[in-house]
């Protein structure tokens, strides 16, 4: 049994060396379909990141009116933290915060500041700053409890309204680029499946008679089958190791412009972070996709 | 050891390649099956190996119906039939000795036992000196005489050459000739399929004459009549 595996392996090594040209070839074509699934992996990263940025920059900001006492405020703020636990964040915003951030972001603005010393007094309001996970119905639960007769006479205003459009739309576009990732994810999985499929089989009809050689003179269907077998998990290996390689070398020296354009998201830092799941997405793929192929391939040319 | 009943062969395009062919090759014969080109010669030998299957009767090989034997048990038959063949059917992507190996490690034998025999065999053969050729490195005769080492290495019950002289010139076919009956001699069984007349004249053993898929002659110490 182990003499038989040795041999088996030592074939596929030797034909692996014999055929360059068939195994450059059918590595090229792995690396190539390897790196769309690795793209993939990285355009969900990526799609992932933008999306939670998008609704983290999405809040509810409830005005309190100038006479509300602090305790009141933070009554509704703990209302609110019952109602929806998974609520990401409830900030309560003073009068005197809400001025200070205010002065700080206008401090180079003088024609601002001037208006603001004319006033005399403190204009802003205190406020509660409610971050939600981007969903709909937490929305609508905040919502329900800003309105409450108890609460709503507390309340000079609450932006929800203009923004509820505007949240609506997001959710429904995060969720289409999730449903369009799987989508493409399949299509081009399969596309790249059926191109090393093809380039699995043309290698392995080059050996065609071969194979029938190897019948008519008694070998096993193990014996043929099995080379041919390793022969392709060979390429997905090398295949992997190469795509990962590249893959790396990529995020490295893209990372510095995508975080240009998406400000806290780093390629490299999240190739780094996903490095294992990502070597065993191109392990499965690679080496997973090689045998396989070689396996329907041979398949065929057995019935001898 | 080799039995055709009532065998019968029909191409899908309706030609009829061998009609109601019956014989018997007992162990240690030298039969030689000779007819034109297209008689259906190659068939025969290729029914034998299992490589087609007969459209009606059967065909036995040590006293099992080739038809109903599973693929497992095939590969086992095939492993005690040495073939030789007109267009050798060598591994081309292996050198003259792993060609020669390829038999003893498909029949599970030792890597001393291959290290020994195999380089014994290919001295006797004449192709010490081109172990590490491959076979497309190598000409017409000395390609045909390592079909023929690979067919015997493994010891087999039975040699079947269809037309191993075809490529051959008279030096190299009087070689291929005398080897196999040096085998024949030791107790070997040959089926010999050729359309040479000198080589069966010369040989004088049994003859087994096909024309148009039908046995026409099938005499003990025959010659070539067609």
């Amino acid at each position: 049994m182990f003499t038989s595996f040795k041999r088996i392996f030592n074939f596929a090594l030797q034909d692996f060396s014999r055929n360059k040209g068939i195994s450059i070839a059918a590595i090229f074509v792995l690396v190539v379909t390897i790196m769309i699934v690795t793209g993939l992996f990285f355009f969900h990263g990526l799609s992932q990141f933008l999306i939670s940025e998008i609704q983290d920059r999405i809040d509810i900001t409830a005005y309190f009116k100038d006479d509300v006492e602090e305790q009141n405020i933070l009554t509704v703020r703990d209302e609110i933290l019952k109602m929806s636990p998974n609520i990401k964040s409830v900030e309560y915003v003073s009068k005197d915060q809400a001025m200070q951030v205010f002065n700080e972001k206008h401090k180079d603005n003088a024609v601002l500041a001037r208006a603001l010393e004319e006033v005399g007094t403190n204009p802003f309001l205190p406020s509660l700053n409610i971050t939600t996970n981007g969903d709909p119905v937490q929305y609508a639960e905040v919502s329900n409890v800003l309105q409450t007769a108890n609460f709503s006479k507390f309340i000079e205003k609450v932006d929800f309204s203009q923004k509820k459009a505007t949240i609506e739309k997001v959710f429904s576009i995060t969720s289409n680029i999730n449903s369009f990732g799987i989508a493409l994810s399949i299509i081009l999985v399969i596309l790249a499946m059926l191109v090393v499929f093809n380039t699995i089989k043309l290698a392995v009809d080059s050996s065609k008679e071969e194979i029938s050689t190897m019948r008519i003179v008694g070998a096993s269907d193990w014996f043929v089958r099995g080379p041919f077998i390793i022969q392709g998990a060979i390429y997905g290996f090398i295949a992997c190791i190469i795509s990962l390689l590249i893959s790396g070398i990529f995020a490295y020296f893209l990372s510095p412009k995508i975080g240009v354009i998406l400000p806290g998201f780093s390629a490299f830092g999240y190739f780094l972070s996903n490095i294992w799941i990502l070597i065993l997405i191109q392990l499965i793929f690679g080496i997973g996709v090689g045998v396989i192929s070689s396996f329907i391939v041979v398949k065929k040319y057995l019935d001898v | 050891m080799i039995k055709f009943e009532n065998v019968t062969k029909i191409f899908p395009d309706e030609t009829v390649v061998l009609q109601d062919v019956s014989f018997e090759i007992k162990e240690g014969e030298f039969v030689s099956i000779v007819g034109k080109s297209g008689a259906g010669k190659t068939i025969l030998v290729r029914l034998i190996l299992g490589l087609e299957t007969p459209t009606s009767g059967q065909v036995f090989f040590q006293g099992k119906n080739i038809a109903e034997i599973d693929s497992f048990e095939m590969q086992k038959i095939r492993r005690r039939v040495g073939g030789i063949y007109q267009d050798y059917k060598l591994l081309p992507n292996k050198t003259v000795y792993e060609n020669v190996a390829y038999i003893m490690e498909v029949e599970g034998k030792e890597k001393e036992e291959i290290e020994c025999e195999v380089p014994k065999v290919l001295e006797i053969i004449g192709l010490k000196d081109k172990v590490d050729n491959f076979p497309k490195e190598l000409s017409g005769g000395e390609q045909q005489r390592l079909a023929i080492a690979r067919a015997l290495i493994n010891h087999p019950d039975i040699i079947v050459a269809d037309e191993p002289t075809g490529n051959l010139d008279p030096y190299n076919t009087y070689e291929v000739i005398s080897l196999l009956e040096k085998v024949n001699k030791a107790g070997k069984t040959v089926v010999l399929s050729t359309h040479d007349r000198e080589i069966i004249n010369k040989l004088g053993k049994r003859v087994i004459t096909i024309e148009n898929g039908k046995i026409m002659r099938d005499e003990k110490e025959g010659r070539f009549i067609i």
